[in-house]
């Protein structure tokens, strides 16, 4: 039995804003095992990203308990517990890429040679050699998304936390990366913890799909959903595929209240 | 397709070549056929830069043209200031019609290659500020503008030339003792401490209210009072540059602390990294913008200010010492030299500061390639 690293007892989440308090996570209870790869799926507002947010320590629930590797998120946070790959790419334009793959590790002091090599390593993982020397701005988006996941990466860490990373990239270039990610995962046994919008997406990725729900966020059904190691593309097309991708649809109409 | 390509501005010269004959000669120093002659340069310049010419040939012919009359208009004035005629003034015009048009061949389509480009990029504005000068000198000494109102820039030339050991020590004074000093100081000052001030807000919040009180203090009002704090001598003026390029550097420095984005802040703050981590590898590159910003306008606002102290008191040295006395003498070919002298310099130090701003903050998207 695989050991359990994310672990949130009834949390609670309210953001005070001037319009008054905005309930953004109302009693999430939800066990997250090493090796898993859980899709966070939901309407547009329905705390998703607060979710995550609460994961990685970037923002404090105002009620209930969280831990990450049995400890707190602040010190999961500290001890450089997850890699976290942001909506957008968010590449410091200063930076060639190799630099901007290198920085959580300048940070966390390591030395020139190892920082070399989990340089070339990572970017040759996401099929980036070739593109050290360019700045940000010179990449196409789908190829500034990759490097973001490769500095992700770097840090080598047991969870990887990304949110919405393939939003904003065409059908066929996340189509691709969905591929890779999925190798990555397979080869290193990784966490991931994936917000997506897309049904596909989050089917084809994922061991298990959380539905949430808005107002206040809450999580609506916890999908399993295990298509076998070995996933193609073209597995999107089976009965087996086509049931779960029913059953996530189902479930987010039934969280979904259209009468406001 | 004709030989002909009329285009407005040879055109225009050649029209205003045509009234200039109506009011010969130009000037009492030139003969009608010298005048005469003059017409004739820039008649035949006109017409033949608009046959269908390679672009290089019409450019040479404009440039004898344009330029050939209006050295000719100027030996025209010599002994003779004062005495132009509407017939001066219209050939005058004439002249400066060709120059424009060689600009404008100069420039071409905007389809260059690099290399002239750049040939480009410099000749332009260097042409234009000639034909500022020609047309200064021509129509002042033309005209016969009193020499308090506005010297004429042979003037001025010729008194720099003849007070450079005077301009050399009031740059020294001025320039490389208050200027740079204050200017360093203030900058360097005012950088730290909106560094300070970001890391304890507290400060920030004390220190703002303050700033703006003082950077609205008449500059007219402290120059005084800094010196009988500091003496005559650079000291005083070098105190004024301070208080006037802190606040600029400080208010700025701390607008670019905050330029940087959530995301790449949390991004940082997923890395562990602390507050010095944070500053060194991410909020001070994006400062750098607003923290050029702020040295440009401190290199402005330095010159001025040390020129202005000078007013109130210094050494018998110093631009703005002699600016004020050189005013009281009539000099005023002498205060013009320190002018000049001071736009050079302002000239300078700002495009150094704008070439290093490139190169510093290439990655912005305003100087990106
Ligand atoms: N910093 C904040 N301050 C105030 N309210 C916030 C803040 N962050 C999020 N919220 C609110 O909390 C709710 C959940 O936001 P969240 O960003 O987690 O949604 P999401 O599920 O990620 O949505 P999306 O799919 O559009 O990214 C929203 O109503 C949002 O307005
Ligand atoms: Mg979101």
């Amino acid at each position: 039995m695989p050991e359990t690293v994310i672990s949130a007892q009834n949390l609670d989440l309210t953001f005070e804003t001037n319009d008054g308090p905005v309930h953004a996570l109302k009693d999430i209870t939800l066990d997250i095992a090493e090796g898993e790869f859980v899709s966070l799926i939901g309407p547009s507002g329905c705390g998703k990203t607060t979710l995550l947010r609460v994961i990685a320590d970037l923002e404090k629930p105002t009620g209930g308990t969280m831990s990450v590797n049995g400890m707190t998120p602040e010190q999961a946070r500290l001890a450089r517990a997850y890699g976290y790959v942001f909506q957008q790419a968010a590449l410091l334009p200063w930076r060639t890429i190799e630099d901007n793959v290198g920085l959580p590790l300048e940070v966390m002091g390591l030395d020139r040679a190892t920082r070399t090599e989990r340089i070339r390593s990572n970017l040759a993982l996401v099929n980036l050699a070739g593109f050290e020397k360019k700045f940000p701005w010179q990449l196409s988006g789908g190829m500034q998304q990759r490097a973001s996941i490769a500095r992700a990466l770097a840090v080598e860490p047991a969870m990887l936390l990304m949110d919405e990373p393939f939003g904003a990239l065409d059908e066929i270039v996340r189509d691709h990366l969905n591929e890779q990610l999925l190798k990555l995962w397979a080869k290193t046994k990784k966490t991931v913890v994936f917000v997506t919008h897309s049904i596909p997406e989050a089917v084809f990725l994922s061991t298990r799909i959380v539905v949430m729900s808005p107002r206040p966020g809450r999580i609506h059904e916890i999908i399993d959903c295990d298509l076998g190691p070995d996933r193609p593309l073209d597995i999107r097309e089976t009965p087996e595929f086509l049931k779960i991708a029913h059953q996530v649809r189902e479930g987010l109409k039934a969280g979904h209240s259209y009468d406001e | 397709m004709s030989l002909f390509r009329p285009n407005w501005q040879a055109l225009a010269a050649l029209l205003a070549t045509l009234l200039s004959l109506t009011a010969l000669p130009y000037t009492a120093g030139m003969s009608a056929q010298f005048s005469l002659a003059v017409a004739v340069l820039l008649a035949a310049g006109a017409i033949v830069s608009m046959l269908r010419l390679a672009a290089g040939l019409e450019a040479l012919v404009l440039l004898v043209a344009s330029f050939g009359a209006a050295s000719m208009l100027i030996a025209g004035l010599a002994g003779a200031t004062g005495t132009a005629s509407a017939g001066y003034f219209a050939s005058l015009v004439a002249a400066w019609l060709l120059g424009w048009r060689l600009v404008t061949v100069l420039s071409g389509d905007g389809s260059r290659t690099g290399q002239t480009a750049g040939i480009v990029a410099i000749t332009v504005p260097a042409l234009f500020g000639i034909w500022v000068l020609i047309l200064w000198e021509c129509i002042v000494r033309g005209a016969g503008v009193p020499f308090v109102l506005l010297p004429p820039p042979s003037a001025i030339g010729l008194r720099i030339g003849n007070s450079l050991p005077i301009l050399a020590a009031d740059f020294r004074q001025t320039v490389l003792k208050a200027v740079l000093f204050g200017y360093v100081v203030g900058s360097l000052t005012g950088f730290l401490v909106a560094i300070l001030a970001d890391r304890f807000r507290f400060f920030a919040n004390g220190l703002l209210p303050v700033g703006n009180m003082v950077s609205a203090l008449p500059m007219i009002g402290i120059a005084p009072v800094m010196v009988i704090w500091f003496g005559f001598d650079w000291q005083s003026k070098a105190a004024v540059v301070i208080v006037m390029t802190f606040f600029p550097m400080l208010v700025n420095t701390l607008a670019g602390l905050a330029a940087s984005s959530d995301m790449e802040r949390d991004l940082m703050r997923t890395y562990g990294a602390g507050h010095w981590q944070v500053l060194m590898k991410l909020r001070l590159h994006a400062a750098m913008p607003f923290i050029f910003n702020a040295l440009k306008i401190n290199s402005t606002l330095a010159l001025i200010g040390a020129i202005v102290a000078e007013f109130f008191g210094t050494p018998i040295v110093g631009m703005g010492f002699r600016i004020s006395t050189e005013v009281g003498r009539m000099n005023l070919d002498m205060v013009w030299a320190e002018i000049a002298l001071a736009a050079v310099v302002g000239s300078l130090f700002y495009g150094a500061l704008a070439l290093l701003e490139r190169t510093v903050t290439f990655w912005h998207p305003s100087y990106r390639r």
